[in-house]
């Protein structure tokens, strides 16, 4: 069999777009296909996958030592076979502390702080132990709902490779020897009056810190404030200033908005809001019938992905475009390349004045921004949909140019003392400003920083920071609400704050955290008791009415400096930054849940890559997986080419955080290093990119390299329209189940309850909160790059992704994926050992010490939402990572099966809850980890066996179907249908082969 | 006693085409060419290269396992959704393989074939050292082995029962009974042989060990009234098996609902499978043996043709299951079924699927021709051909089809890495280190059998 | 039929050869079964169990002398029993309560007031001790009428405290398979030594009803104790 694979190699090119366009052309019906290579089956498609079995062994299973391995499979075994169970002890408190039980878990009310924002969480932790992260409802960024980074972020607490000391040049320190280093530093700048003294942080909200820093510019007037944040929102200020002359910021009302307009604006995907936003977006679809989202983007995004009419262009056409935009609804006087697209939109928005929106994104130049801003005025928008609000964050306006500045006087050898609070400038720094280098001329340089990372490197002084979740603080959302940041834990390895080492600065150094910010707040909190006002903010995890409020603003008429630049003109290739969907600027590089978390549109897993659209890979004669070298400016970095349905021609995309070097175990030796291509002048585009195709290929993990739909309906996809004539369009698009009496097996006898899940594709936007809420849930462990690129991932949520239509700019949809809880589940039936059987109340119960590992039910699961410990993937050696596990569900040991369970620890718990008190369980009671995290709230859990449970309402819908039903497998988890909002003015969106769009 | 070298009749005739049993032969010759081969001071060459490659293969089998154990089965190529690959396909192949031992004993024994008696003591065997290596996979196969026993239905201190429901339990009672069965009926036949071994041994050791075995056999009246009573018996016993065991392994697929699995023909179809390579491995054993041991005498051209005559028609069988599986998929109207067939025709294995079609389908037909049954080394040829083919198709009925069944999302491939590979001819390798030492040690062709043939044949060439 | 070979041979086995195999034949059977009974009651029997092995404790605590002798309640301790999962030990200063006035000086005590003095915990050893995948919840059999002794034993009579039950599971489902065997009224949960008034069938009929214990095959679903 060996030879026959061999023979399979073939040194062949990459697939052939031209055929790709054919296939496509006969694709019949709703065909959603996946890559180019499984649309192609192209030889590199099968050598990819040829390859994959060649992967070292051991690399899969390294650290994983065979005595633990045979003592955890042998703990699993249990008490059969003679295993005696080891003596235990148990240490109880000598003074037990009030609110604490045993067992019983605690949330508290904090904030995840991204990219310097604020979002509310709530905190639980059993035992002083915090163990998972879940929305706080009453935050206005976060509503309930989690994005990612929070829902990963505990995990970086535990992190075995964060920094555990404080060093100088590499010796171990007591904290006071930074104090008198900081003393000293202090004394020789007094004299000029601190001009050498230089702050560099992130982007700043928070208010006792900036009082802080302010504390000490104000001693040291000549000292100053740099921050830098690598994905920054300067041009968000710039366009602001240029509209209205004042750097205010946007804050959007999607719940108010009827016809939304996103110039490369991923507010569906990231951005300070995203949960609120993604809230407010899906509620209005609900609410209002459904609401229009037109996306124009260069490469991408889920936002994209969303969208009813989306369109690939370039930054210069999007410029374009967007001007088009503004003289066709007369905000701004000018002549401009107009078609079909931009007037479909233009009218809309008319029709629209007040509940329309146009936005822009980070990465678009101030003057798509200004342009958006004087098209919101004009009809009538600002005010209603969009209202503006003095900046949130503190600190210089203009970052970039402040750094840049930064860099320039560390050149001169004006600054003699740098203190670096968080942040890794030195990985993250633009390549052309030499920020690595200008640093040895810096007489004393402090960092701190959780990880003793490329920047702690080159200090002199390294300060092991404390965790967001082990220190206090504060910080404010995207619309300046403050949540006060309680710690849950003391420092595991005795980090300090941010606030803690300013205050090493002031004169009173040796103030704790939380003095310093209890301090800050006393006085300044609502209410007269300030103890009272104080508990009450930590409670809720906000400060009452801190928001900012909406601030009038006008734009300025001169603003539009009118220049017709052609789009059309030839510029060749433009390199595009951006951070990473799962590991951002390179912050969440040692994460090992968020680097195995599939990207969500390339579904590519602890790698990056250069996205290059199909038209131009075929031009470039590219394919995926080809290592090519990528030059901008005279800088070279290879990267591993990704052919990407949607991406504009002639862009290429590349995201930062990978290629660390010091970033940790995890995060080492991964990927490829974006910023080392990234110039200050052009921070988000570059253009004048060239690229060499090199004879070497990569191997890219990705956990869908598989096929297309085939002319089968997983996701059923109607457009409102269609929907409202005809309910029962939805209905009718898969085969008929067979009826209940259908089956030779007796009907289970049914409990009190009857769980189901329902999940509504309308609503989901693909952010994969959930996989990471529920990885963070059920203690489910990391498998590594070459694991998943063997299809043994180990999530027990997917989130599944199909394309459909032409390859330039395929409709994308996605559809989480988990157990279905299916009544008649083939699994139960083949497994030997009655491991996985079916409960009273329609679970299907897996039960891993019962489990022997034949894999039969996995086999037999039509949904292969089965998973497999092939390993002993759960790490039983490193000792902290206990700490991060749900003592609420079993750890898994080698060779067991594993899947979702409906969080039934949860279940459970209502259960007790209730029985104590002698009632039924209410209905919302339980919510799932996946529910819980989901910002669009697409997931709803419940009894359907009491129709005026939520869930039954929504599988009352006609929009409501299950997956695979023909089978006869009756799953407890059904899907809500797609419905998409297409303008009918404009032709239906993406049929195959569709020329790429707009300019036609 | 003097020192008896065998002796062959003095002019030898050639064997006429329908005779199992060569002229010239009385009861002493043929005993003593029969009993030599276990007794015989020398052993050939060629024997002990194989038993070197042998149990070559077979330590690195064990190495394997020792791993495998350690590690898990991740050092397989199993995946998700390929959670079954070389395991369950090689112990599928071995079982087959086992079956034409029982089926040559049994049923023809039953049906009076005599010219099974020449064949039958070494196919028993074989199907023997099959069934042990088959055996190995299912064992090992599991995620945690070391609690397979919790697949037999024992009272325990959990208040558990297996799951009766599942076809892996029923695998546990059909082969574990075939193995059995197989065993006894094997030694017992070899009874009256251990015997004569015993009295014919001159080394001490030799005669305590064929003493011990043969239990006593004098070889009286009564004796042979039991032998024939019980043989008869474990016939009417393992006949039935023959049937049952490859149905209850194609349970294992046909239970499930996997497209390519799901499927009411798979019993009989396996059945017939079974048989064909069961065969098909008889004759890749006898035709070498026959060789090297200067059997042409006992397994006679009349035994080759016979089985490549059952060969051919068990690969029509088969031929036909391949059709009706074809057939229905396309006549189902069922998306799933079409597409199982399209993709084992096109998809990333269709060479696979086109192999195995020549090897189990187009090849064998050349058994029409006599002259092809009657020309050794194109008979073995063609079981080799077979037994590769039997290998393919269980690669495409496991493999194939659950590398893409109903969700697009979460179709995958499969391949076996070194382990597997290492773990497969780790079992080919134990399965020629047995049969090695039950060629040196016993009598690979039943004596007492021959010699019951014996009377019938002289008769026949005195009329010649 | 004659074999020319056995008539001149000597004899290699002695007669009672023949008794030995046949013996060995059969025998082997019964030595399998012997060994797996031999196997099974092992896993049954304390030592693998842990049944009824009192353990020491680094203080001696005598249940018998604090429930038996002077009729201290459960929960004076176990205070978490009714609302948590775990039926907590209690923390040292429970002990001190009293034993900064009484037995102050006795040495047995030590190792308080040293956990006292130092802050740090007394170690016990823990005697029912399940296995890590099991989520054993006290509160809610409590609250359901399930007494303490039903899987305690008569601690008030343990100086020392060992295991009870033997913990394995077809012990537990006992239980969950026919619960108004073992239930009683809630306020005689935390009593020693209980007596039902009259037939326990009858008592336990009208509990399972009246605390809506939920049917067999409920209570027998794998997730009752194992996620």
């Amino acid at each position: 069999m060996k030879s026959t694979v061999d023979s399979q190699q073939s040194t062949a090119g990459g697939p052939d777009i031209a055929e790709a366009r054919t296939k496509l052309g006969q694709l019949r019906g709703r065909e959603y296909w996946r890559s180019l290579e499984e649309l192609l089956e192209t030889e590199d498609f099968r050598e990819h996958l040829h390859r994959e079995f060649r992967v070292p062994i051991e690399s899969a299973v390294n650290r994983r030592e065979l005595l633990t391995l045979m003592g955890a499979s042998i703990a699993l075994a249990g008490l059969t076979g003679c295993t005696r169970q080891p003596t235990e002890r148990i240490f109880p408190y000598v003074k037990a502390p009030e609110e604490l039980v045993p067992g019983e878990p605690l949330f508290y009310a904090t904030a995840h702080v991204h990219g310097g924002y604020a979002r509310g969480i709530l905190a639980k932790s059993y035992e002083g132990r915090p163990v998972k992260i879940e929305g706080n409802e009453l935050h206005p960024a976060s509503l309930g709902g989690t994005d990612v980074f929070a829902q990963g972020s505990i995990l970086n607490m535990y992190d075995p490779d964060r920094s555990q000391t404080l060093t100088e040049r590499g010796q171990i320190r007591p904290w006071s020897a930074l104090l008198a280093a900081a003393r000293l530093a202090l004394e020789k700048e007094r004299a000029g009056r601190g001009a050498g003294i230089r702050f560099l942080t992130g982007t700043i909200t928070s208010p006792t810190l900036e009082k802080q820093i302010g504390e000490v510019l104000a001693a040291f007037p000549e000292a100053k404030w740099v921050a830098w944040e690598p994905a920054g929102r300067d041009n968000v200020a710039r366009g602001a200033l240029l509209a209205f002359g004042e750097p205010v910021e946007p804050r959007y009302a999607f719940d108010r908005a009827d016809v939304v307009l996103s110039l490369e604006a991923d507010f569906l995907g990231s951005g300070p809001a995203m949960p609120r936003y993604v809230r407010d977006f899906v509620s209005r679809r609900k609410a209002e019938g459904t609401n229009r989202l037109y996306a124009v983007e260069s490469t991408p995004t889920l936002t994209g992905a969303k969208a009813d009419h989306r369109r690939p262009m370039s930054p210069a056409e999007i410029e374009a475009f967007a001007t088009a935009v503004a003289v066709a609804v007369g905000a701004i006087a000018s002549a401009a390349v107009t078609n079909q697209f931009v007037e479909a939109v233009a009218a809309d928005l008319e029709a629209h004045r007040g509940s329309g929106l146009v936005l822009v994104g980070e990465s678009q130049p101030p003057s798509v921004h200004a342009l958006a801003h004087a098209i919101n005025e004009t009809l009538g928008n600002a005010g209603k949909t969009v209202t503006y609000s003095g900046p949130v964050a503190g600190g210089p306006a203009d970052q970039a140019e402040a750094f840049a500045g930064l860099v320039k006087d560390m050149e001169s050898g004006k600054v003699s003392t740098l203190v670096i609070v968080e942040g890794n400038p030195v990985f993250t720094a633009p390549a052309d400003l030499g920020f690595a280098k200008a640093m040895e001329k810096v007489g004393l340089r402090i960092h701190l920083g959780l990880y003793d990372d490329e920047t702690s490197r080159l200090c002199h002084w390294h300060v092991a920071q404390a965790h967001p979740l082990e220190a206090w603080s504060d910080a404010r959302a995207f619309d300046g609400t403050v949540t006060i940041l309680q710690p849950l834990i003391a420092p595991l390895f005795g980090g300090k704050s941010a606030h803690e080492l300013l205050a090493a600065f002031s004169d009173q150094p040796e103030r704790t955290g939380h003095d310093i910010v209890k301090d800050y707040w006393n006085g300044r909190l609502p209410g007269a008791d300030f103890e009272l006002a104080w508990r009450k903010a930590l409670h809720d995890g906000l400060v009452a009415g801190s928001a900012y409020p909406a601030k009038p603003v006008r734009v300025r008429q001169d603003f539009f400096k009118s220049e017709i630049r052609n789009p059309k003109s030839d510029i060749g290739l433009t390199l595009l930054f951006r951070p990473d969907p799962t590991i951002w600027d390179g912050t969440y590089a040692n994460n090992g849940w968020l680097q195995e978390l599939a990207k969500p549109l390339t579904k590519l897993t602890w790698d990056n890559a250069a996205l290059i659209a199909p038209s131009t890979a075929q031009k470039l004669g590219l394919t995926t997986e080809d290592v090519v070298e990528l030059t901008l400016d005279g800088r070279k970095v290879e990267a591993p080419v990704w052919v990407m349905p949607g991406q504009a021609e002639n862009c290429v995309t590349v995201h930062f955080g990978y290629g660390r070097t010091r970033g940790g175990r995890v995060a080492d030796g991964k990927g490829f290093d974006a910023y080392a291509l990234r110039s200050s002048n052009a921070l988000w585009a570059g253009l004048g990119l060239e690229i060499r195709k090199t004879l070497r290929r990569a191997t890219l993990a990705t956990t869908q390299h598989q096929y297309g739909m085939e002319g089968r309906d997983p996701v059923r996809a109607v457009t409102a329209e269609e929907y409202r004539k005809d309910p029962a369009v939805v209905a009718r698009m898969g085969e008929q189940p067979p009826g209940p009496k259908d089956t030779l097996y007796p009907t289970l006898p049914t409990g009190s309850y009857a769980w189901g899940l329902s999940i509504d594709l309308s609503s989901c936007v693909g952010c994969n909160a959930c996989v990471i809420a529920c990885q963070s849930e059920n203690n489910i462990p990391v498998v590594g790059k070459e694991e998943v690129a063997r299809g043994r991932a180990l999530q027990w949520i997917r989130v599944d992704r199909y394309y459909k239509g032409g390859l330039d700019n395929p409709e994308t949809v996605h559809q989480p994926v988990t157990c279905m809880h299916c009544e008649n589940a083939p699994c139960e039936v083949v497994c030997p050992v009655n491991a996985t059987v079916h409960s009273a109340e329609g679970l299907n119960q897996m039960v891993y010490n019962r489990c022997v590992g034949t894999r039969y039910c996995s086999n037999n699961c039509p949904y292969k939402v089965r998973r497999f410990n092939f390993f002993l993937y759960t790490d039983y050696t490193t000792e902290i990572l206990k700490m991060v596990r749900n003592p609420d569900v079993t750890v898994r040991s080698r060779g067991v099966m594993e899947k979702c369970s409906y969080c039934v620890q949860r279940i459970n718990r209502a259960r007790y809850a209730a029985e104590k008190e002698d009632r039924p369980i209410k209905d919302g009671e339980i919510v799932t980890a996946c529910q819980q995290a989901c910002p669009a709230q697409a997931i709803t859990f419940g009894n359907v066996s009491d129709p005026e449970s939520r869930v039954s309402k929504a599988k009352a819908e006609s929009r409501n179907y299950g997956l695979l039903t023909e089978l006869g497998t009756r799953p407890r988890t059904t899907y809500l249908a797609l419905l998409s909002n297409p303008n009918p003015a404009l032709p239906a969106a993406n049929k195959a082969g569709e020329g790429h769009g707009g300019h036609d | 006693m003097t020192e008896r070298t065998p002796t062959p009749p003095a002019e030898k005739p050639a064997t006429p085409p329908g005779a199992i049993l060569a002229p010239g032969y009385t009861f002493t010759t043929l005993t003593d060419k029969l009993a030599s081969i276990a007794l015989s001071r020398r052993t050939p060459v060629v024997w002990f290269l194989g038993a070197a490659v042998g149990f070559g293969l077979t330590m690195m089998l064990l190495a394997t396992i020792t791993y495998l154990v350690f590690k898990g089965v991740g050092i397989w190529g199993v995946n998700v959704p390929v959670g079954w690959g070389f395991d369950i396909l090689n112990f599928v192949w071995w079982i087959g393989i086992g079956h034409a031992g029982t089926l040559i004993s049994a049923i023809l024994l039953l049906l009076r074939q005599p010219w099974r008696n020449s064949i039958n003591r070494f196919a028993e065997a074989m199907t023997i050292f099959a069934v042990a290596c088959a055996g190995l996979y299912p064992l090992l196969h599991t995620g945690r082995p070391w609690l397979d026993y919790w697949l037999l239905p024992y009272p325990n201190t959990m208040g558990m029962w297996p799951n009766f429901r599942s076809p892996l339990v029923w695998d546990v009672f059909a082969v574990s009974t075939y193995a059995t069965v197989s065993l006894l009926f094997w030694y017992v036949g070899m009874i009256p042989d251990l015997a004569t071994l015993r009295d014919r041994a001159k080394k001490l050791w030799a005669k305590v060990l064929y003493g011990a075995l043969a239990m006593g056999w004098r070889g009286s009246a009564r004796h042979w009234q039991r032998y024939e009573t019980a043989s008869l018996l474990l016939a009417g016993l393992a006949t039935p098996l023959v049937i049952s065991v490859h149905s209850v392994v194609s349970f294992d697929f046909a239970a499930g609902v996997v497209p390519g699995w799901h499927s009411t023909i798979f019993p009989p179809y396996f059945v017939a499978g079974a048989i064909y390579a069961g065969f098909a491995m008889v004759l890749t054993l006898a035709i070498p043996l026959r060789k090297v041991y200067g059997l042409e005498d006992f397994i006679t051209m009349k035994h080759l043709d016979n089985m490549a005559k059952i060969l051919l028609a068990t690969s029509l069988i088969v031929a036909y299951g391949y059709g009706v599986e074809a057939f229905m998929a396309s006549y189902s109207g069922n998306v799933y079924e079409r597409y199982v067939m399209w993709n084992r025709m096109n998809g990333p294995y269709h060479y696979m699927y086109w192999a195995l079609l020549f090897c189990n389908v187009i090849a064998p037909q050349a058994l029409w021709f006599r002259k092809v049954r009657r020309n050794i080394p194109a008979l073995f040829c063609l079981a080799m051909i077979v037994n590769v083919g039997m290998w393919l198709e269980r690669y495409v009925i496991i493999v194939v089809s659950l590398s893409r069944d109903f969700l697009p999302s979460s179709w995958g491939m499969y391949h076996g890495t070194r382990f597997d590979w290492s773990m497969f001819l780790g079992t080919i390798g134990l399965f020629i280190a047995l049969l090695f030492l039950f060629i040196r040690m016993l009598p690979m062709i039943s004596i007492f059998e021959m010699r019951a043939i014996l009377p019938e044949a002289k008769i026949r060439e005195e009329e010649a | 039929m004659q074999y020319i070979g056995a008539a001149a041979m000597a004899q290699i086995f002695h007669r009672s050869t023949n008794t030995i195999s046949r013996v060995s034949v059969f025998g082997a059977v019964f030595f399998i079964a012997l060994l797996l009974w031999l196997f099974d009651a092992l896993n049954r029997s304390p030592y693998t169990t842990q049944q009824g092995v009192a353990r020491v404790q680094p203080v001696q605590f005598s249940h018998q002398h604090h429930v038996g002798a002077m009729g201290l309640d459960c929960r004076y301790c176990h205070t978490t029993v009714e609302r948590a999962a775990y039926a907590n030990i209690p923390p040292t200063k429970t002990c001190i309560n009293c034993h900064a006035q009484i037995w102050n000086q006795s040495p047995e005590l030590e190792p308080v007031r040293e956990s006292w003095r130092t802050d740090q915990s007394i170690e016990w050893v823990k005697v029912y001790d399940l296995p890590d995948y099991v989520y054993f919840n006290h509160s809610i059999h409590v609250v359901k009428g399930v007494g303490c002794e039903t899987c305690h034993g008569r601690i008030d009579k343990m100086p020392l405290v060992s295991q009870h039950p033997n913990l394995q599971m077809s012990w537990c489902l006992d239980c969950h398979r026919a619960p108004e065997k073992h239930l009683r009224p809630r306020d005689e949960v935390f009593t020693m030594g209980y007596v039902p008034a009259g037939s326990q069938e009858e008592i336990g009929a009208r509990l399972k009803a009246e605390y809506h214990i939920r049917p067999t095959f409920e209570l027998t679903d794998c997730t009752t104790c194992h996620r």
